[in-house]
């Protein structure tokens, strides 16, 4: 795996906590906390690596 | 707060629900694999690693089927799924493997040539994972793949993807099409690796002539027809004038621009001695203004929005009640392979390829795809690989 690859991954790592983050610390919008759990999930896929 | 709690709670379960759901379908899509009968003419079956090793055991690595008279003659070789979401390549590749016996010269084909792709979907675009072909013996189910290879086999793209060798900058996602990623090379990303060995294929068999297998939407000029480079166009041309005499067809012969890199049509000429086509019926379902993306439309091409469209004179090919069926844009195809065959013959004679099994347009549209495909339960086992 190329070093970049790498990097790009960690990259998908942590968009996922920010996301995750949101999502723990939204209390009112119930749509936010939905479109946090949505977008994380194309990361959470590439990170899985589900092949 | 209890009651933000349970709302996560529930959210979080409902999303991992429809994960899970998806993985497994995308996890199966990509793992379920199409069995393909090696008729009576084929002499032999290797793999694209053979010509260049880097891809060897790699999800690019590919089969390819050799039909090999016992006269010398001409050399053809067919690839299929380059973009596997167009399907009329696959099947008329599947039609040649499974009934063409060669008794001069050589027909070589690659009937799943960019195999990520070919195990790929757009699920942003409600692709069907699968679609039936029905058959005297049953109905045999093939996936229906993506344009490019998957993301998970070659990733990341870069902002822009630069050809090599010729360095002309091209879209993003193009690095993973197998149709700009022409000539390839050996340590390039994994699909230039896959052209590069398809190239060595080409260089190290003697191809003379090389077809790259497509359908294009009906919204775009070049669709049914056959694409051509100063090389090939006088063979393209007797071709699609003698099938529109002999067959009724109507198959118009478009140039291959020099200035736009990356093709088949392009660098298999420009690098190579052999002589490419590229041939595209036209495939409604990739039209963007459509009905729902299902099976129905993939085979039947019937769609009641390209059909206003057709009205008011805005598709490039004729469109009516009928759409475009599966059966009628395979029988063109393989009726240009045969008649793309005989025009080499007559302008090289040395070049001739006498080939038999292989159905032509009428033949296809009158008994269907089916027809023309074998049980893999009546065979040897040993007859059966998989796509």
């Amino acid at each position: 795996m190329s070093v970049i690859m790498i990097f790009y991954y960690i990259l998908s790592v942590a968009l996922i906590g920010l996301l995750v983050w949101n999502f723990i610390r939204e209390k009112e919008s119930v749509t936010d906390m939905l479109l946090y759990l949505m977008v994380a999930i194309p990361f959470v896929l590439r990170v899985l690596r589900v092949k | 707060m209890i009651e933000t709690r349970k709302i996560k709670i529930i959210m979080l379960t409902l999303v991992a629900i429809i994960t899970v759901i998806a993985g497994i379908q995308l996890y199966q899509h990509r793992h379920y694999d199409v069995p393909i009968v090696a008729g009576p003419g084929v002499t032999k079956v290797g793999k694209l690693s053979d010509y260049y090793e880097g891809i060897k055991g790699t999800i690019a690595d590919t089969n390819v089927f050799f039909m090999e008279g016992e006269e010398e003659g001409g050399s053809m070789l067919v690839i299929a799924n380059t973009h596997s979401n167009e399907i009329v390549a696959g099947l008329t590749a599947f039609m040649i493997v499974e009934n063409a016996v060669v008794e001069k010269g050589r027909l070589i084909v690659i009937p799943q040539f960019n195999n990520s792709g070919g195990r790929n979907t757009r699920a942003g675009d409600g692709y069907p994972l699968y679609f039936d072909i029905d058959t005297p013996w049953g109905s045999k189910t093939f996936r229906m793949g993506n344009r490019d290879a998957s993301p998970l086999d070659q990733w990341p793209d870069p902002d822009v993807y630069v050809h090599y060798p010729e360095g002309q900058l091209l879209s993003y996602m193009d690095v993973r099409n197998t149709n700009r990623t022409w000539p390839g090379r050996s340590d390039g990303p994994l699909m230039e690796q896959v052209c590069y060995a398809a190239m060595e294929l080409i260089r190290n068999e003697n191809i003379d002539a090389t077809l790259d297998v497509h359908g294009a939407e009906t919204l775009f000029p070049v669709t049914n027809c056959i694409v051509a480079p100063d090389k090939s166009m006088r063979i393209a041309t007797m071709t699609s004038l003698t099938v529109k005499s002999k067959e009724g067809f109507d198959f118009h012969v478009e140039p291959s621009p020099s200035g736009m890199r990356g093709l088949s049509h392009r660098e298999i000429g420009d690098y190579s001695d052999s002589m490419p086509f590229l041939v595209e019926a036209p495939l409604p379902f990739l039209d963007q203004p459509t009905g729902p993306k299902t099976m129905d439309l993939l085979l039947t091409g019937r769609d009641p929005f390209l059909l206003s469209l057709s009205k008011k004179g805005m598709l490039f090919v004729p469109y009516d009640e009928e759409g475009w069926p599966i059966e009628r844009r395979a029988g063109q195809h393989t009726s240009v392979v045969l008649e793309l065959m005989n025009q080499m013959a007559r302008q090289y004679p040395e070049k001739e390829i006498v080939v038999s099994g292989i159905p032509k347009y009428k033949d296809v549209v009158e008994n269907g795809i089916g027809y023309y495909l074998t049980d893999p339960s009546t065979v040897d086992e040993s007859r059966i690989y998989y796509e």
